[in-house]
């Protein structure tokens, strides 16, 4: 509240930027998470991150809160943990959405978890005709290539989201990303598994059968035959004609892939969806931000803020974590040399009478027992050095929390951010996925006023 | 100890970090390590404060007592075409069917073929002799996937042999097989104390097992240290407030009565204690969920200062003072 020395110390230390006296750097912006659940505008949210920062649960938190109000909700989740799934009663694998039982409001909550061999296959059947499919999804290559090499998973959550996006039954589709090895692959499998299916080498691969006979293209079909015999000898001749056979099948549906990719690709561009990158506040997990935030910049996506999972903070956080250690030792100390004359108090005592928000007159005399020389070996006294060690530590954790942060501010300062505190445990119920909710949206509490 | 060391573990465990922590505790007293990184996310340069890795193995680090780290980040294409160029000498027929997309199909979508090309290199740097006929390596250390992923990754042969009955990558996959299920490897997994790593860590052990896989050791990263135990925390639950309050002032921070510096700090503490003591009940439960493993287990203490290279060498002299070197 007031000004606090040991504070700025802290910040100074910490981040340089000591010019308002607050520890915390406000962000540009504060992302409001209610008015983008409640505005029937939005009809699909899509968070992305990198793995490990709570991605899965952030989107069904925000389903739940956007159910609870009054929204009709799916949430498509692709590798969503055990006890998640099960919090949500979805830990089925039957690849439709469920409606999830509990809900409290007008809302309804719905929750899927993909499955994308199924959601391969049915592409497959609604492009081709039954014989047709059939051959498709009895090649072994099309049983690998579905049942998840680089992309498909990626290229089926996308296609999920536009079958359910078609179906136009809910207000709100909520979509969890596939735990890639980078944020970014979502963006790009899809394209890189279209243009494979559309492109090039494929059209090469069926050529022969296509163009056998002309006249004009004899010296292709040299070439190509030096080219697949390659590939035959490198991947043995039976998985080349099996990739033959599927491509060949396959054929007729290249139109359809290409044409509910790019479909997806524009559903992801247009107004009603919202991007939400979701973080913790580690260098990593916010270096993988920052470059999704640029990415989705260049691919026209619509960001709607950065959620940071995770933060810690303090109630307080007055102390700084250099004066709380010194305590501590003042009070380990004094179980070594037994002393009562207070000198444990002097130690500290310039920087104590600096406390301008102490009027009280024993801050100014902070040893209100002096006579209390058994106090060394009192037991109370060692576990408040504990007390003062483990938020010496916490305070180093926020300082080190606000220093990532911070990097991230600088270089993307437009980026609204929600910051979500941290729990001590995981998330197993409903209960805990609303809690989650309100933290989303209190976030505004948590933080200073942004000073001017 | 097995001289090809695969470290995996859940997104956001710091599975990197331990690998690059591993690398420099296998490389003291003189060995030579390889670093490898098979997801082209140049984690490990960014850890070692340098600037991106080429397909190319180099000197990253010294470790104490002479010994020498290397990297190299594995470009599955790269990897391809050296590998074309090996069997086949294509010469700028490789570049050709590059153009083509060929490349990028096979190690984009071919079946496993990309996971073949990477273990592959791997193990080809752990059977490299030089001339005298010594390894070049005592130790190749891989980065790997992530848990949900490991044993599909490293079980290429399964993926691969159903689909390529014959032909080089067929034979290509089977050697690279016979090297990962010997004891020439020890697959290792890194979680955190909670509760989603730790079940992920289990079922990726079940299914190592399962494929035969062999598994090393857990190594739980980010432990926090311990700064009140049991008795602490009982003595907090009885103990009155105004014990605090006076200890804190007793501290030098100000005055025990009610509103004083000191007594306005008693109930944000106690609130962090509670917080604690929950966080410690879980990572307790969690710690005897890993010792039901029957794995010898590593713990790697969180640093207050955020990951660095001096961090580093802390974690790797943590590790060699737990034996993670010189046992299998």
């Amino acid at each position: 509240m007031s000004p606090d020395a040991a504070r700025a110390t802290e910040t100074d230390r910490s981040s340089g930027h000591a010019q308002d006296g607050t520890r915390r750097l406000a962000p540009t912006r504060v992302l409001d998470v209610d008015p983008l659940l409640d505005d029937p505008g939005t009809r699909i949210i899509v968070c992305c991150g990198s793995g490990g920062v709570g991605k899965t649960t952030t989107a069904a938190a925000l389903g739940l809160r956007a159910a609870e109000r009054g929204r009709k909700v799916v949430v498509l989740t692709i590798d969503p943990a055990r006890r998640l799934a099960q919090s949500m009663g979805i830990d089925s694998l039957d690849n439709v959405p469920r409606r999830v039982k509990g809900t409290e409001g007008d809302g309804e909550l719905h929750a899927m978890m993909l499955d994308m061999k199924r959601t391969f296959d049915e592409v497959v059947e609604a492009h081709a005709d039954p014989e047709r499919a059939a051959t498709i999804l009895a090649n072994p290559f099309y049983q690998s290539l579905s049942a998840g090499f680089a992309g498909t998973q990626e290229y089926m959550a996308m296609e999920k989201l536009g079958q359910l996006r078609a179906r136009d039954e809910w207000d709100l589709i909520v979509v969890d990303t596939p735990p890639s090895r980078s944020a970014l692959d979502f963006l790009d499998a899809p394209k890189r598994l279209g243009s494979f299916l559309d492109g090039r080498l494929i059209r090469l691969l069926t050529a022969p059968a296509k163009l056998g006979g002309r006249a004009g293209m004899k010296f292709l079909n040299v070439g190509m035959s030096m080219m697949t015999g390659t590939l035959g000898k490198l991947l043995g001749g039976q998985l080349l004609k099996d990739v033959q056979t599927f491509v060949a099948a396959m054929d007729t549906t290249f139109g359809g892939f290409r044409t509910r990719a790019d479909a997806t690709y524009k559903l992801l561009q247009a107004p009603g969806t919202a991007f939400l990158v979701v973080a913790a506040p580690e260098r990593d997990a916010l270096r993988e931000a920052a470059y999704f935030v640029e990415r989705l910049a260049a691919e026209k996506m619509p960001l709607a803020g950065l959620v940071l999972n995770r933060v810690h903070g303090s109630g307080a956080d007055q102390l700084s974590a250099e004066r709380a250690l010194a305590a501590a030792e003042n009070l380990e100390d004094s179980r070594i040399v037994d002393q009562g004359d207070g000198k444990a108090g002097v130690r500290n005592s310039p920087e104590t009478q600096g406390r301008s928000d102490s009027p009280d007159p024993s801050a100014a005399t902070p040893e209100p027992e002096p006579s209390a020389d058994a106090a060394s070996a009192d037991p109370v006294d060692q576990v408040t050095a504990g007390l003062l060690r483990l938020h010496a530590e916490r305070m180093q954790l926020l300082a080190r929390e606000q220093r990532t942060r911070d990097r991230f501010t600088a270089r993307h300062p437009e980026v609204a951010v929600a910051e979500v505190a941290a729990l001590p445990g995981d998330v197993h119920d409903l209960t805990g996925l609303r809690d989650i909710g309100n933290r989303l949206a209190d976030n505004r509490r948590e933080l200073p006023e942004p000073s001017a | 100890m097995s001289r090809l060391q695969v470290v995996s573990g859940k997104g956001g465990t710091g599975k990197t970090t331990v690998a690059a922590a591993l690398a420099l505790a296998l490389a003291t007293e003189g060995k030579r390590t390889l670093l490898v990184e098979v997801e082209g996310r140049q984690g490990i340069a960014q850890l070692f404060e340098t600037e991106a890795l080429p397909y190319e193995e180099r000197k990253i680090a010294v470790a104490p007592g002479g010994g020498e780290v290397y990297a190299l980040a594995i470009d599955p294409e790269l990897a391809l075409l050296d590998y074309l160029q090996m069997f086949y000498k294509l010469g700028s027929a490789g570049r050709a069917l590059k153009k083509l997309g060929a490349i990028d199909f096979a190690t984009t979508i071919a079946p496993g073929l990309r996971d073949v090309l990477l273990t592959g290199k791997a193990c080809e740097a752990v059977r490299r002799k030089d001339r005298a006929g010594r390894f070049v390596y005592d130790y190749v250390i891989m980065d790997a996937p992530p848990t949900g992923r490991i044993t599909r990754f490293l079980n290429v042969n399964d993926e691969v042999a159903g689909l390529a009955k014959i032909g080089p990558i067929h034979n290509q996959a089977q050697a690279v097989m016979r090297v990962l299920k010997s004891a020439e490897t020890a697959v290792h997994l890194v979680t955190l104390l909670e509760e989603m790593p730790v079940q992920e860590t289990v079922d990726g052990i079940a299914e190592l097992r399962a494929a035969r896989l062999p598994v090393g050791r857990v190594i739980v990263n980010m432990v926090r240290p311990q700064v009140l135990d049991a008795t602490d925390l009982e003595l907090l639950r009885t103990s009155p407030r105004t014990a605090f309050a006076r200890s804190l002032s007793l501290a030098g921070l100000g005055g025990a009565r009610r509103g004083g510096s000191a007594e306005r700090l008693v109930e944000p503490l106690l609130a962090q204690a509670e917080e604690y003591a929950e966080r410690y009940a879980l990572e307790q439960e969690q710690r005897s969920v890993l010792g039901e493993l029957d794995l010898p287990l590593h713990e790697l203490p969180l640093l207050a200062e955020g990951m660095d290279l001096a961090g580093l060498y802390e974690l790797a002299s943590e590790l060699r003072k737990q034996g993670m070197q010189g046992v299998s």
